[in-house]
């Protein structure tokens, strides 16, 4: 199982903080993730913006970072604190 | 090493002053505030919404004032940020570094503060007359990031 999360704007987007998601095989990365997303439909087309970033079980990571069961995934814009 | 993520208020002169009382070795505390302002992108702000990941949080601050540690000889640091409805002209970041000398406190403070910017999971919404709209990051504040690459 995957631990989906969506922050921010992206949560506002989809309407969803996040959802658990079954791992398969074919999920080797996060970018074979976000493309099973992408898939969705036309809310989805926000996970396709360049600035996007994303963190593997709460660490900031690229989208050829490797995707493991159990794993807990988040994507969400730039961020703004400070 | 203090790192808070807290809704609460703080006295940012309280913090300061916090930051040599547990060694006499310190030189120098450079300490960094930032406050909300009561403008953005020529718009008037009414309040401002800070939302966050627990859990990153807290590790994304802690990796980056370790990363500090690691770079200039620290005697004590404290990071705290608020979350939630802030209202303009409160705090909401604290960054205190503590030094034997003022340079490593001044570049110390700089670099944590460079990174918290870009790297850790906090996100503003704010308030105008034309509604609620998330703030958007900006160009200038990777560029400030670029200093610090030694590579």
């Amino acid at each position: 199982m995957i631990e989906l999360q969506f922050f921010a704007r992206y949560r506002d987007v989809l309407g969803s903080s996040g959802e658990q998601l079954m791992w398969t095989p074919e999920l080797s990365t996060l970018e074979d993730l976000r493309q099973l997303l992408l898939a969705r439909g036309e809310a989805w087309q926000v996970l396709a913006e360049p600035r996007l970033m994303c963190a593997r079980n709460q660490e900031l990571c690229t989208l050829d970072e490797p995707l493991a069961d159990g794993d807990e995934i988040a994507f969400f814009p730039p961020v703004t604190g400070g | 090493m203090l790192i808070e993520v807290q809704q609460a208020h703080f006295d940012p002169g309280e913090r300061l002053n916090r930051l040599h009382a547990d060694h006499l070795g310190v030189g120098a505390v450079v300490g960094f505030v930032g406050y909300v302002r009561d403008y953005n992108e020529g718009d008037p702000v009414s309040g401002m919404w800070l939302e966050h990941y627990p859990g990153m949080t807290e590790k994304a601050l802690t990796g980056i004032v370790e990363q500090a540690q690691a770079r200039w000889p620290l005697l004590d640091v404290q990071v705290l940020h608020r979350v939630g409805q802030l209202e303009p002209g409160e705090p909401i970041v604290f960054v205190g570094v503590a030094c034997a000398h003022r340079q490593a406190a001044f570049e110390a403070n700089a670099f944590i503060m460079d990174y918290l910017k870009t790297r850790a999971p906090f996100w503003k919404r704010e308030a105008t007359p034309d509604g609620e709209r998330w703030v958007d990051a900006r160009d200038s504040d990777e560029v400030a990031l670029s200093r610090w690459k030694t590579d």
